[in-house]
């Protein structure tokens, strides 16, 4: 290997040569930048890193990224980049995808890619509707919800990415917010540096469709008593003055006053990101808006055997144990006999 | 039943106490429950024959069920074998041995066995019940209702109890020794050395030697009572095939199509990435492939056919030689994906091994009704190359070429092979590795825009002379782009919408198929270069054609046999040689597929032989054909 420092990469050179075409307005903008701002920290070449993405708004990120980047159809983004890991572990993976991509035609691959804890960063762009398709309800869409295709409202429940990644066992699990840029930014970094399927949730608001979807979680008048910032080790406080906790009652969170001094900090419950059971990291999940603070975070950070990494091992212990194939020995295997002249 | 009467040379030869009949060729099948090892019993007789230096061809025939119920017709697993001293291409029209283990083998079965054939059944598991699942209401061993074949009634089942009644095994155990004793008889009767067999039952169940010894003791049994018994007043015997010198093994095309895209993997010095879900008649090529790590093949069972194709073009893209595999249902699955695979143009193999359709049709039974499929299957103008294999052995001869025209051209390749070649087996003259061309592939490490304002940089749309974009693989330095699904400018590979773009494109990625052409072999013709007929066939049926062509040719017919294996793009020469005959006769297992491409693309009056049974066909349903055809000149 080269021991030549690498150049100093900046966001900029992160940039393809391609106009971004989303509306005006739009919180994958967002994304985008605070992916080209980290991307040059990481230290890693930019022919070593592969976007892929299926169809969608956010799918079409990987053109605007100068990195490899495939493009692929709709909803199996995470199968193409299974392929792409298994056959070279070595490249640095992302997929984008989208809750309708990623949750709905593609539920499938996203569910066996965590699962087998492949080792790429999946972003779910989560606006709750389909863009591209000019506004249908999506699986991500509350209950009720009026669209074009829906003009009396929804009648499927919604599904929840954070409890299907962590149904699916993930390893590593978190959940961040367009307007958040600070906060985009340090899980994209906790997300690379963790080593299996890391699946990060983005509330991202669709200005066009579905504007102000998350606005609860993002606005300042709102957001405090809204999130809750989840982190290792400390209790889970909120509020815009701190003066709320989520403590356990029996098996069921529930929102306690830190106010009036009769409920300290010890009583809350304590954030364990890297708790072997996800048992917690799903109760996380399920805290959801408006009667909980929802998790802001990271959920789960646990390590795993990966799944390129076993299927790679397998084929080191073939050859170590018998020895690289030949041809020879290929053609000339089974029951063999001599015709002779 | 023709064959056998028009080859046979009867030398009655006495020996000690039966006299032996040779024979040239001799079809045998083995009948019963699926549950009774009909496919081990089949196979070990086969490789004892193959062994024996016979030339082999073998067709297993069994239910899509795993246990379907006991002793019902739709639980009959059966498998027949071809062996002979002289070249046969098919499993046999008509069977001269049957052996059944109970009625429902007898009933699906008696059909195909000729006047003048052997029927052994399994006596005992005749009774009342048996019967009636079989739907007889009287032993058709005893009513007389069985007049054109010779019925041996061998109480199976008792004899191997007396075999082993010195054995530790429980009487379950005991009764699955049954096949064994079969086995043996058949043996006798053919004249079929015992030890490949003894030798094999040591190694299967060496960890267990009670069975092991039990096995041994059944089959030798079986033998025994061969010789001595007063049914058989004769044995057989069908010498060594004139095979071209050599070393030989019996191989299936599904086997052939694993060791052929392991060679192609070698031959390109590219790493297999195998992507699959399992599907019947198709699983065993994952199976194959998975025992071959050591030679650098990562197999991935996918969660769906879907996933297995798109992680196979995400393998590709970076630079593995990816493979997927699969049968009809799964190709309609993957079609999406394939146009992904047109429109990056990635190199990708697509093997389909095609069955009954449509919808799960018949997953076990034979059909080559995926033609059309594999050519148009897809949204859009998205064309690929297609290649058909015609015998197990050419499984692994077409798999090589599948590999070397995806690589080096750039683009999908469908090959299809069928459930009956897949699962066939014939005696396979091993090739010399130094006689397999390598596939020269080349991944680009440069930028190749001549900065004539065709774009900076790295042009991943930027062609040969052959239309073939570069493959240039994630962590290239300098050579980062983007490739996808959306239409694109060529050259720069950029999204592009533009009309005139568009056409372009589609013109391009079609001509760039067209060219292949340039690179496969002119198709060859069996018999007169011109003439009154050509048969003109493609895949799985190339054995039966060519011997029905053999047989009128022998009654002095001028007629001549073309199989096509490359049906996208057709050899170059093929309008021309259609021209020659005056009329073209195109047998298929399906409603006329090959039929309409030919009769689109050449303007042919092609007539159609159509079997859609889900079997093959039987070389006198194509011989009657001929002479029909010839007959209304
Ligand atoms: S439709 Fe919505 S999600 Fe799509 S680009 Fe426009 S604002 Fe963004």
């Amino acid at each position: 290997m080269s021991t030549e420092a690498l150049p100093q990469l900046k966001a900029k050179d992160f940039a393809s040569d391609q106009d971004v075409r989303w509306c005006p307005g739009c919180g994958d903008y967002a994304i985008l930048a605070q992916v080209k701002k980290v991307m040059p920290e990481l230290g890693i070449p930019r022919e070593k890193m592969v976007f892929v993405s299926g169809i969608g708004c956010s799918s079409r990120f990987p053109y605007y990224m100068n990195t490899y980047g495939f493009h692929s159809i709709h909803g199996r983004a995470p199968a193409v980049a299974t392929g792409i890991k298994v056959a070279n572990p070595e490249l640095t993976v992302w997929v984008v995808t989208g809750d309708g991509d990623g949750l709905s035609i593609g539920g499938n691959h996203l569910i066996h890619a965590i699962r087998r804890n492949l080792d790429v960063n999946i972003l779910l762009f989560n606006n709750r509707i389909y863009g591209l398709t000019k506004g249908q309800y999506s699986p991500t869409s509350e209950l009720g919800k009026k669209t074009k295709s829906t003009p009396m409202g929804s009648v499927d429940n919604p599904i929840h990415p954070l409890s299907i990644a962590i149904g699916a066992e993930a390893s590593f699990v978190a959940r961040t917010i367009d307007r958040n840029v600070q906060h985009m930014a340090e899980v994209l970094r906790r997300a690379a540096a963790h080593r299996g399927t890391a699946f990060i949730e983005i509330y991202q608001n669709c200005n066009i469709f579905n504007d102000g979807a998350f606005f609860y979680a993002s606005e300042k008048d709102q957001k405090h008593d809204t999130t809750l910032y989840l982190e290792h080790g400390k209790p889970m406080i909120f509020g815009e003055k701190k003066d709320k906790g989520i403590r356990l009652n029996g098996m069921e969170p529930e929102i306690v006053s830190l106010a009036d001094g009769s409920m300290k900090e010890d009583d809350l419950l304590f954030h364990d990101e890297k708790s072997p059971e996800p048992s917690l990291a799903y109760l996380l999940s399920r805290m959801r808006y408006p009667e909980f603070p929802e998790p802001v975070g990271v959920l789960r950070s646990v390590d795993q055997p990966r799944f390129e990494i076993g299927i790679q091992d397998q084929v080191d212990q073939a050859i170590a144990k018998r020895g690289r194939g030949t041809l020879e020995d290929l053609l000339n295997a089974g029951d063999t006999w001599m015709i002779e002249d | 039943m023709d064959k056998q009467e028009a080859t046979t040379t009867t030398m009655a030869t006495q020996t000690a106490d039966k006299p032996i009949e040779e024979l040239s060729d001799v079809t045998v099948r083995f009948a019963g429950d699926s549950g009774d090892g009909m496919q081990l019993t089949g196979g070990q007789f086969t490789r004892t024959s193959a062994i024996f230096g016979n030339d082999i061809s073998t067709f297993p025939d069994f239910p899509a069920e795993i246990r379907a119920p006991a002793g019902s017709l739709a639980g009959v697993s059966g498998f027949q074998v071809h062996f002979s001293n002289c070249d046969v291409h098919t499993p046999g029209d008509m069977v001269d041995t049957l052996v059944v283990f109970n009625p429902a083998a007898l009933k699906v079965n008696i059909g195909d066995v000729r006047e003048g054939g052997i029927i052994i059944a399994n006596d005992e598991s005749f009774g009342k019940t048996d019967l009636r699942k079989a739907g007889y209401d009287q032993n058709p061993l005893e009513d007389g209702s069985i007049t054109k074949q010779k019925v041996h009634r061998v109480p199976v089942s008792r004899l191997t109890r007396e075999a082993l009644k010195d054995s530790k095994l429980g009487t379950k155990q005991v009764e699955r020794c049954k096949n064994f004793f079969a086995l043996g008889l058949v043996s006798w009767l053919y004249g079929r050395p015992l030890e490949p067999t003894l030798q094999w039952i040591d190694q299967k169940f060496g960890k267990n030697p009670d069975v092991a010894e039990a096995n041994r003791l059944v089959l030798k049994a079986g033998h025994a009572y061969g010789e001595t018994c007063e049914l058989f007043h004769s044995s057989y015997r069908v010498s060594k095939a004139t095979l071209p010198p050599g070393k030989y093994r019996r191989i299936s095309g599904n086997e052939a199509v694993s060791l052929g895209i392991i060679a192609a993997s070698h031959q390109s010095g590219k790493d297999l990435f195998y992507g699959s879900y399992p599907i019947t008649p198709a699983s065993d090529i994952l199976h194959h492939l998975s025992g071959y790590k050591h030679y650098g093949v990562k197999t991935f069972q996918a969660e769906d056919e879907i996933a297995a194709v798109t992680a196979s073009l995400g393998a590709s893209f970076a630079g593995d030689f990816a493979v997927t595999g699969t049968s009809g249902p799964g190709l309609a699955l993957k079609a999406e994906a394939i146009g992904l695979g047109v429109m990056t143009e990635l190199p990708l193999v697509i093997i389909n091994v095609q069955r009954g359709g449509p919808s799960t049709g018949l997953p076990t039974k034979t059909e080559q009704a995926d033609l059309l499929q594999a050519m148009y299957g897809r949204n859009g103008e998205c064309p690929v190359a297609v290649l058909a294999a015609s015998s197990p052995a050419d499984c692994f001869y077409a798999a090589i070429e599948a590999g070397r025209i995806a690589m080096t051209h750039m683009t999908p390749v469908i090959l299809l092979t069928d459930g009956y070649i897949a699962n066939g087996e014939e005696p396979w003259a091993i090739p010399n590795p130094a006689d397999l061309a390598k596939i020269n592939v080349v991944h680009t490490t440069e930028t190749n825009s001549n900065g004539n304002g065709e774009g900076d940089g790295f042009l991943p749309y930027k062609r040969d002379e052959n239309l073939v974009r570069p493959w240039a693989i994630p962590g290239t330095p300098e050579l980062q782009h983007r490739i996808g699904g959306l239409e694109k400018q060529d050259v720069t590979g950029n999204v592009n919408y533009e009309p005139a773009n568009h056409e372009h494109m589609i013109n391009t990625r079609a001509r760039k198929i067209e060219l292949i052409a340039n690179d496969i072999p002119a198709q060859e013709v069996m018999g007169p270069e011109q003439g009154d007929l050509l048969v003109l066939g493609w895949g799985g049926t190339a054995g039966a054609i060519r011997s029905a062509v053999e047989r009128v040719q022998q009654q002095g017919r001028s007629v001549a046999h073309a199989h096509i294996k490359y049906l996208n793009p057709f050899p170059r020469n093929l309008g021309q040689l259609l021209a020659n005959y005056k009329k073209v006769l195109i047998p298929e297992l399906n409603s006329g597929q090959l039929r309409l491409l030919i009769r689109a693309e050449y303007l042919v009056d092609a007539i159609s032989l159509n079997k859609v049974q889900g079997k093959p066909f039987l070389i006198s349903e194509i011989e009657t054909k001929i002479n029909q055809v010839l007959a209304n000149e």
